[in-house]
């Protein structure tokens, strides 16, 4: 077995409809163990650039390489077992149980016409426990709030056991011990499972945590490093076109934040 | 655990199916003597003829509505979705409409035309409901139920004008037949339905567990390794032939496929892999024991199923409305 190289995206590029490109030359590399964090203003092609790895959105050019292999030619079912993909939000108005929801990850790894196992019901219980939920296992996810909700979306994709996750702003619902629930799990399943994950975000202590920063404005990289090459004043205000943005390290962490005064408020 | 529940559900459901054939066949204007079935000529007319086709085609087309109702409010993700309220229903009965008034025997192909038309009419209503109410990757739930009422009103306005220009005798039947009735005499077109709507439930069956995980989330299922779009367009086809087949045989019958996924969903949970099996065998029980109190509430007549399936589903409808706007907007 060769080593599995994880994820090359080259030269992406994205257009919704007749409008300007939402994502523009965009290259990321994630290797097995390594943690990407992709930060930007709103509309600056983030989710859009996420939706394209998870092979929710075909990229109008450029190519998606998972293992060596185009995203496109892997059989849906295995990639499903490659990458778990966690959404802002789910759309569901079914009062599905928790539990089965999150068994609904295992269904990649299930034979067909054979309901979930009683080792597919561990795993989900596994999942349910490392994203802090287990005590949600059997509440219909559709009485949850928005952060309960997130990690349960959480639980469900590493029911999935994937080699790499994808998460689209995992902690705009979560309270402050979450979030730090949230980096410990992370870290801790790449510990022991070598995950990797890509992860779209809007909070920079989260994204300090993770080993590199990929920085996206209108659609294109504008800066790419370790949390402490690009979290400075000088490229934090070019990526958020804001000159009141402040960065400060405090021990080993930066706090960002916008001076309300400066900006005339 | 899943496995255990669908095992129980498919025995409970199946017993309840069982009695509801028993109550079927034996209630009706006439009494039969089970003794005398097979002895007495009259009594095994009426019964092999009459009754057991009647409760077997309210079998047939109770289960065929019941699980079409299950797999579109999955696709769609509204649990206020059947045949009837998107209008699926409604094109397939103008589609019928046109076919009776140009002859009830017509043939296409060796296809009866009332069977194609039906098919045709409710295809064209699924396609424009879902084209309508989606706004780039979502399904808007208020916008796909709203356009079902358009096109049933369109439909319903298209059957009006049929039944205007046609002559008295068509008009009257296409009246009588819209409504929905199970009248039928002999086995044999039910024998000949079966032939289309068994694979179609196999089918729907079969995409059950996509079914499941598109219930959740279309992006969810994607990711976990469901094609979304064959899959939509796979189940649709398939619900327009199902609802092709049995309003070209009973009518527009309506709410079963919206009262009965909701009740086995209420007795056995969400999981679709349950709710679509579940529903083909109460949708069953449930349409067979609608026309059995259809024959005998009454005493000088009998009413149509459709009316009694309609008195019974428009407030359950109406339940489930004031239930949905509790926890998510429309």
């Amino acid at each position: 077995m060769t080593t599995y190289s994880g994820f090359e995206a080259r030269n992406l590029a994205y257009v919704y409809g007749n409008g300007p490109l939402a994502v523009d030359d965009v290259s990321l590399n994630a290797a097995p163990g390594s943690m990407t964090a992709v930060i930007g203003s709103n509309g600056s092609g983030k989710s859009t650039l996420i939706r394209m790895l998870a092979g929710l959105l075909k990229p109008r050019s450029g190519s998606i390489l998972l293992g060596g292999i185009s995203l496109d030619e892997w059989e849906p079912r295995l990639r499903a077992r490659e990458i778990a993909y966690v959404p802002q939000s789910t759309a569901t108005v079914f009062p599905f149980p928790v539990i089965d929801l999150v068994l609904s990850g295992r269904s990649p790894h299930a034979v067909r016409f054979r309901f979930e196992s009683r080792h597919d019901v561990e795993k989900a219980r596994e999942a349910l426990e490392l994203a802090g939920a287990l005590h949600l296992a059997a509440r219909p996810f559709t009485s949850l709030s928005g952060g309960e909700r997130q990690m349960v979306i959480l639980a469900r994709a590493l029911a999935q056991e994937p080699r790499t996750l994808l998460l689209d702003e995992p902690s705009s619902s979560l309270d402050l011990k979450h979030r730090a629930a949230l980096i410990r799990t992370l870290t801790q399943l790449r510990q022991s499972r070598n995950l990797s994950a890509i992860m779209v975000t809007h909070d920079i202590q989260l994204a300090c945590a993770f080993d590199r920063i990929v920085a996206l404005r209108c659609g294109q990289v504008v800066a790419s490093g370790t949390p402490d090459e690009v979290l400075n004043d000088r490229l934090l205000r070019d990526i958020y076109s804001d000159p009141n943005v402040r960065a400060q390290r405090i021990g080993d962490q930066t706090l960002v934040w916008v001076d309300l005064q400066g900006s005339g408020l | 655990m899943t496995g255990a529940r669908f095992a129980k559900a498919m025995a409970i459901l199946t017993l309840i199916l069982i009695a509801a054939i028993g109550i079927g066949v034996s209630v009706g204007s006439q009494r039969i003597e089970p003794a005398l079935i097979f002895s007495d000529p009259f009594s095994s007319t009426l019964f092999f003829r009459l009754r057991l086709p009647r409760v077997l085609l309210g079998l047939v087309i109770g289960a065929s509505l019941a699980v079409t109702g299950g797999a579109l409010q999955a696709l769609f993700r509204n649990p206020l979705a059947d045949p009837y309220t998107l209008g699926v229903s409604g094109g397939g009965a103008l589609g019928a409409s046109i076919a009776i008034a140009l002859g009830w025997s017509a043939r296409v192909g060796g296809v009866p035309l009332i069977f194609a038309a039906s098919f045709a009419g409710a295809m064209v209503a699924v396609t424009f409901v879902r084209t309508i109410a989606r706004a780039g990757a979502v399904v808007l739930p208020g916008a796909l139920l709203l356009s079902g009422v358009a096109v049933n009103l369109i439909a319903a306005a298209g059957v009006l004008t049929i039944e205007y220009l046609t002559d008295p005798t068509s008009a009257l039947r296409i009246l009588r037949w819209l409504i929905g009735s199970l009248d039928v005499v002999g086995l044999a077109p039910v024998g000949r339905m079966m032939w289309v709507l068994a694979p179609a439930w196999l089918v729907l069956l079969f995409f059950s567990r996509q079914l499941n995980l598109i219930a959740i989330d279309d992006d969810t299922a994607t990711t976990l390794g469901v094609d979304v779009r064959r899959c939509e367009g796979i189940v649709h086809a398939m619900c327009a032939l199902i609802v092709g087949v049995t309003v070209s045989a009973g009518g527009a019958i309506g709410f079963v496929g919206l009262i009965v996924p909701h009740a086995v969903r209420m007795m056995f949970g969400e999981d679709l892999r349950i709710v679509l099996p579940g529903s083909l065998l109460l949708g069953a029980a449930f349409l067979i024991l609608a026309d059995a109190l259809a024959r005998t509430v009454l005493s000088s007549a009998e009413l149509p199923v459709g009316a009694v399936t309609g008195l019974l589903g428009g407030p359950v409808f109406l339940w489930l409305l004031r239930r949905r706007q509790q926890f998510a907007a429309m």
